[in-house]
């Protein structure tokens, strides 16, 4: 994942949906998997040199890793609210920054854990549960 | 109300997704931030009426299963962008009109707004202050 | 119409009313700044998600009739308090843009 690559902003989030579908994982998990990837990937765009998105597909839940090397986040807890955003003005003109991104994920997630150091990056794993199968264990990995 | 009757209604001519000019469009969302978008729309089959070109556009749609994107104010996206909505399947329109007037026309014709989610932090008085 | 009354029929609540009895003659759509100053023209009622502080200068300088938070939204103490600084209208609806902007179609040309 490369920052401010605005073109590719977003392709992982809809490849993360086609995985999901494929792997048959159930229709409302996949879109909030979708929107939180895709507010997670945007962040990462717009606001730091780059980083990783990692999916967990596991039988009970999915999880969805960002991490980057970007300024990290020096108020956690105002990042969380609705209309907070630090976007730059080019930013706000092309459609972004209405500071509704970690709310979105909060919003699509059945948790969501930032963890940030100012001039370090930040770490955000977020969790989706899945209804309950009868498949014990089992785990997959895939990296972007 | 289908792709192809909102397009007569608005003078609006599809960049791609023609043939799928008969699909039914349950309801409207209007919008150019996109974030707004993904915490504000609940259900699939909507149309999204907005003014922003980029390629996000077309993400969003994809993420969200919306029934199509409909330009206004004479905005169109890059070849690139058209192309992307093409072989992902998304019906893209584009219009002249100002968002106001399309907004008017297709409330008038019976084009109902989205269902919407009320969001929790929405009537719990004014955010703080950004330091 | 007066905005007063629009708000009436249109079930909008006021955060700043510091005009009530301006006139509004049409709407205006939008949550980009760039794209509001270039287009929008004086006594049209915005109906936005934007909530950034630029609003209320933005909103002066094409003397729009006020500013309409679509779906709820309350912006920051900041735009309120710059918004009864410069005399600037600034209501809510509980109804999303399309829906607003609709109405207040409907409303104006019936």
């Amino acid at each position: 994942m490369v920052g401010l690559d605005l073109e590719r902003a977003g392709t992982v989030s809809t490849e993360v949906q086609r995985v999901l579908r494929k792997l048959g994982v159930e229709p409302e998990v996949v879109r909030r998997a979708g929107i939180v990837c895709f507010e997670g990937e945007m962040n990462m765009v717009l606001y730091t040199p780059g980083g990783r998105i990692i999916l967990l597909v596991y039988d009970d839940r999915i999880e969805l890793i960002f991490s980057d090397f970007g300024p990290g986040i020096p108020d956690v807890e105002l990042a969380r609210q609705p209309g907070y955003s630090t976007a730059p003005e080019w930013a706000r003109e092309l459609g972004f920054g209405s500071g509704m991104g970690i709310p979105n994920m909060e919003a699509n997630s059945d948790r969501l854990e930032i963890r940030s150091r100012v001039g370090e990056g930040t770490v955000i794993r977020a969790t989706i549960l899945r209804r309950k199968s009868e498949a014990a264990g089992g785990r997959r990995e895939t990296g972007s | 109300m289908t792709l192809r009757e909102i397009a007569r209604v608005v003078e609006a001519q599809f960049l791609t997704g023609a043939d799928l000019a008969d699909r039914e469009v349950r309801a409207a969302f209007a919008a150019d931030l996109l974030s707004d978008v993904l915490a504000m729309v609940r259900e699939e089959g909507v149309l999204l009426i907005t003014g922003t070109v980029t390629t996000q556009v077309v993400r969003v749609a994809e993420v969200m299963n919306l029934a199509g994107v409909l330009f206004v104010r004479g905005k169109v996206p890059a070849k690139a962008t058209v192309d992307y909505a093409a072989s992902a399947g998304i019906p893209l329109l584009a219009t002249e009109h100002l968002m106001y007037e399309t907004c008017g026309l297709l409330f008038a014709h019976g084009l109902p707004p989205a269902k919407r989610k009320r969001l929790p932090a929405e009537h719990d008085g004014p955010y703080p202050s950004p330091p | 119409m007066k905005l007063r009354e629009v708000a009436e029929k249109l079930g909008l609540e006021f955060l700043v009313a510091a005009a009530p009895e301006a006139e509004v003659e049409g709407g205006y759509v939008s949550d980009l700044l760039s794209d509001v100053l270039a287009n929008a023209q004086p006594k049209q009622l915005w109906i936005t998600h934007q909530r950034h502080l630029n609003v209320v200068a933005v909103a002066k300088l094409r003397e729009l009739s006020g500013v309409v938070f679509a779906r709820g939204i309350r912006p920051g103490p900041e735009v309120i308090q710059k918004a009864r600084e410069e005399g600037l209208n600034l209501l809510i609806s509980p109804a999303d843009a399309f829906e607003t902007a609709g109405r207040l179609h409907r409303l104006l040309f019936p």
